[in-house]
Order: C-alpha cells, then structure tokens, then sequence
C-alpha cells in the first residue's frame, strides 16, 4: 500500500517534471542539430559537409 | 532525470551516428567524391560561367574552392579564429564525417527522446523505432520530396530559403503526423493532413534552370543512397533510444 502511494506520487512528481526536461532537451538537440546541419560558418560547413549531403540537408 | 535523457541520446546518437557513418563511406562519399571530380573540371574550364551566371535567385557552390562562400553571410568566431579551414579527404575527412554524424544522431536522439516523453504511452524499442520512423518521414521524405538530396555542384536556390522551406516542411510534417496519428478527433486528423501537404502546395524554392554538369545517374544513385542511409539512421536512432530507455526504467 504504501510503496503504492509513493509510486503514484513519483509518476505525478516526474510528470510535472517532464516538460521543462523535455523543452530544454529538444533546445539543446535543435542547437546541435543546427550547428551541424545549417550553420553558416566555413569551418563547421566544411567539417560537417559530407554528413549534411548525404541526410539532404540544404548545403551551398 | 535530464542526466539519463543526455546519456541515452548520448548512446543512442552514438550507435546511429556510426551507423550512418559505415553508410557514409560505402554509399554516399564515394559519389560525393565523384561528383566533386566533375564540379572541379567545370570550374576549370574558363568558358563556363559560374556563381553570379545562373540567374537571380540560381546559384552555384564550389565545394573546395577558397571563395565560395564569400559572399554568403558574415564569418562568424571560429572562422576568424580558424580560418578557411577543410579537412583534408581521406582518414581526416572520414572523421569529421564520423564526428558530425554522431552529433547530428545525439542531437536528433535529444529532439526525438523529448518528443516521446511528451507523446509516447510508454517509451521502448518497438515504439521508439516506430517514432524514429515517423521522424524519418518527417524530416527525411517529406522535405526531399521538394528538395531532393544534392551532390556538390547542383543549381540551387538561396541558401537560406531552402533551409527555412526545409525546417518547416520538417515541423510541419512532425505535427501533422502526431495529429493524424495520435488524436482521435476527426477534424483534427484532417487539420494534420493539411499541414502536412500545405508547404508542399507552396512550394520549395528552386533555381530556374539546371547547371550541374555531374551526370544524372550519378545523382539518381546518389538520391536512392542517402534515403537509404537516412531510413537506417532514424531506425537505429529510434529503436537505440527506447530500448536505453526502458532499461534505464527496469533498474529503477
């Protein structure tokens, strides 16, 4: 019974918990993302070329 | 609870990344490389008119060429502190390729990890690599079907509006998916498919005319490799992410 109550009350505490995780870890993946797939800069453009051709990222 | 999403996108980005790296170098480098042959050779030949001769909105990059992007933006901190750097190809450049596959899979592994702990009943391998395919169909299908993948060399639109084109067609697509999929309701579904259909009704930007002089069989190849490579990646992706997950869970 009582681990019970407290499994409840963990899924309710880790779902309230889940948005702010979430948003802030799909920010964090859009910059990376970003960095890699779109960023304009030289260097990261040539680092990144080969893989942003090859998932059909807009290149050039 | 953040630390273990970063450690199953870590490991999940890692195993697609050098999935999607594997593929790299027996599909799709190899035509790049090739095609690369064909773009120096018509840069060669002066009689050619290059960047500024296609048309208003029509451009053409050189891949290795010092200039290229001279007049596409301001550089930015690293290429100041960099310079005008490319690796060179071989072992330097397969790493790069390697290094920025497994960041591009970490940080998809991010965006599609917090997309399942919002909409996902529960989080494990069959559901991961059935959210991993829809991510495939959304970031992957439904913008090439506007902007196919190009090799170097190929006539383009302005940069920056193929890649807005391409990040809505992108969110669009995932939204539309999550509302025809996941809601019950049926004006709903329909609202999902419109959007998924609507940036295909306006359009992607494109040049007026073609310009590349690598041979049509070899982008028609290259085109069925990199949607091959990208399927592979999301699936791995997908399926890599849920199944961490869910063993994260069962310790717990």
């Amino acid at each position: 019974m009582n681990s019970a109550v407290s499994s409840v009350a963990q899924s309710t505490s880790s779902r309230a918990a889940v948005l702010p995780v979430a948003l802030l870890s799909a920010f964090i993946g859009a910059f990376v993302v970003f960095g890699v797939g779109f960023a304009h800069s030289n260097v990261l453009h040539n680092a990144a070329h080969d893989s942003r051709h090859a998932l059909g990222f807009p290149c050039h | 609870m953040i630390t273990r999403l970063f450690g199953v996108a870590l490991g999940a980005g890692c195993v697609a990344g050098l999935a999607l790296a594997l593929l790299q170098v027996l599909f799709t480098t190899p035509l790049i490389l090739e095609a690369e042959t064909y773009e120096l050779a018509s840069f060669n030949q002066p009689t050619l008119q290059h960047a500024g001769g296609i048309t208003d909105d029509g451009r053409l990059w050189f891949v290795h060429d010092g200039e290229k992007h001279a007049d596409q933006g301001e550089l930015g901190l690293i290429d100041r502190v960099i310079g005008a750097w490319a690796p060179e190809d071989g072992a330097e450049r397969t790493f790069y390729t390697s290094l920025s596959s497994v960041l591009t899979g970490f940080g998809f592994g991010l965006m599609l990890l917090a997309a399942m702990l919002l909409g996902a009943r529960r989080i494990d391998a069959t559901s991961g690599l059935q959210w991993g395919l829809g991510a495939f169909a959304a970031v992957t299908l439904a913008p090439s079907l506007g902007l196919p993948p190009e090799l170097p060399g190929s006539a383009a639109a302005d940069l920056v509006s193929r890649q807005a084109w391409w990040i809505g067609t992108a969110a669009a697509t995932g939204l539309g998916l999550w509302l025809v999929i996941a809601r019950a309701e049926p004006f709903l579904k329909a609202a999902g498919l419109l959007i998924i259909v609507a940036p295909h009704l306006v359009g992607a930007p494109h040049p007026h005319e073609y310009a590349s002089s690598v041979p049509a069989e070899i982008q028609g190849h290259f085109v069925a490799a990199s949607l091959v490579s990208a399927a592979v990646f999301w699936a791995v992706l997908g399926s890599v992410s849920g199944w961490l997950w869910q063993r994260g869970e069962a310790k717990q």
